[in-house]
């Protein structure tokens, strides 16, 4: 176990875990947000659902590439080859 | 640890590497071919049990690109149909022992990805002509020109990414919980892997949507069209 394989352990975990950060907040105000509109017209539940939908795909899409970039540092690091 | 990002190849087909994902693409691709093919040869006005499932699905497929796109949906209905169904089978067939499903290896991903990115110039093209499409990117003013330009790649490469990255987390979350635990505690995990490439799939068929809406609306008609 070298420094570098050391340093892409640790970095891939803070990727995640600091990468998860923003999303989960941005989510949970997306979706009350949402919630808040569906309680006043329950009348436009579908269009907000599915507009909820698509806005935390793109949040959650932000955890992703968080998640891809710790899977490169540990699968595919071009460091410790 | 097998790497997520890997892809072995199951055997060799002369000089052509065929990975297992390839051959789950084509056993997907076959089973929807043929039973699209089988279930529409007799359509019948009043449905039997099957014709009305199916018209269920269609139905389904119509109401989305009419919500979404706010347009006729029989111009899009093939490829966005077609995209959500083979999404949709294909995270599913994680429910088939032994099968991993082929949108969890960056291979497949990338060729949905590009099939939308195609489709988008497609139907741009379509709607306004060459001309119409690449004034397109001019739009709201020129100074936005090489910021479309660099967001069709960007939004192009985040539905990859999007698509791999939820599948194959799920994949790989279960492998890791069943190197750990028993049998059975995986259960909880697949199910809401389920539901995941259910949303997913469902979320690259809207953002394909959106992204042709986007440029079918933009895109001025040719002006030979134009009422003077």
């Amino acid at each position: 176990m070298n420094w570098l394989a050391f340093a892409s352990i640790i970095s891939a975990a803070v990727a995640v875990s600091f990468g998860a950060i923003g999303p989960a907040l941005g989510e949970g105000r997306a979706v009350a947000a949402a919630m808040d509109a569906i309680a006043r017209q329950p009348e436009a539940a579908n269009t907000i659902s599915r507009t909820l939908f698509v806005g935390l795909a793109m949040i959650e899409t932000m955890a992703i590439y968080c998640l891809v970039i710790a899977l490169l540092l540990l699968f595919a690091n071009p460091l410790l080859k | 640890m097998i790497s997520p990002l890997a892809n072995p190849a199951l055997f060799s087909l002369g000089p052509l590497p065929v990975t297992a994902g390839v051959v789950v693409t084509w056993v997907i691709m076959a089973v929807l071919t043929l039973g699209g093919f089988a279930l529409t040869r007799r359509l019948t006005l009043i449905p039997s049990a099957t014709q009305a499932a199916l018209e269920l699905i269609v139905d389904a497929v119509d109401g989305q690109i009419r919500d979404t796109m706010r347009v006729e949906p029989a111009p899009y209905r093939a490829f966005i149909g077609t995209l959500f169904l083979f999404i949709f089978t294909a995270n599913w067939t994680t429910l088939v022992p032994g099968v991993e499903p082929p949108t969890a290896h960056l291979e497949t991903d990338a060729a949905l990805a590009l099939l939308v990115f195609l489709a988008v110039i497609w139907f741009g093209i379509r709607a306004g002509g060459v001309r119409g499409y690449l004034t397109s990117f001019a739009a709201p003013n020129p100074v936005m020109i090489p910021l479309n330009f660099v967001e069709s790649l960007t939004r192009t490469f985040s539905l990859l990414v999007r698509l791999f990255g939820n599948v194959m987390s799920g994949v790989f979350v279960i492998g890791i919980v069943l190197s750990l635990a028993g049998l059975l505690v995986p259960i909880p995990l697949m199910a809401l892997d389920l539901l995941t490439g259910a949303v997913q799939a469902y979320i690259f068929a809207v953002l394909a949507m959106v992204f042709i809406a986007q440029v079918v609306s933009e895109t001025k008609p040719p002006p030979e069209r134009t009422p003077k």
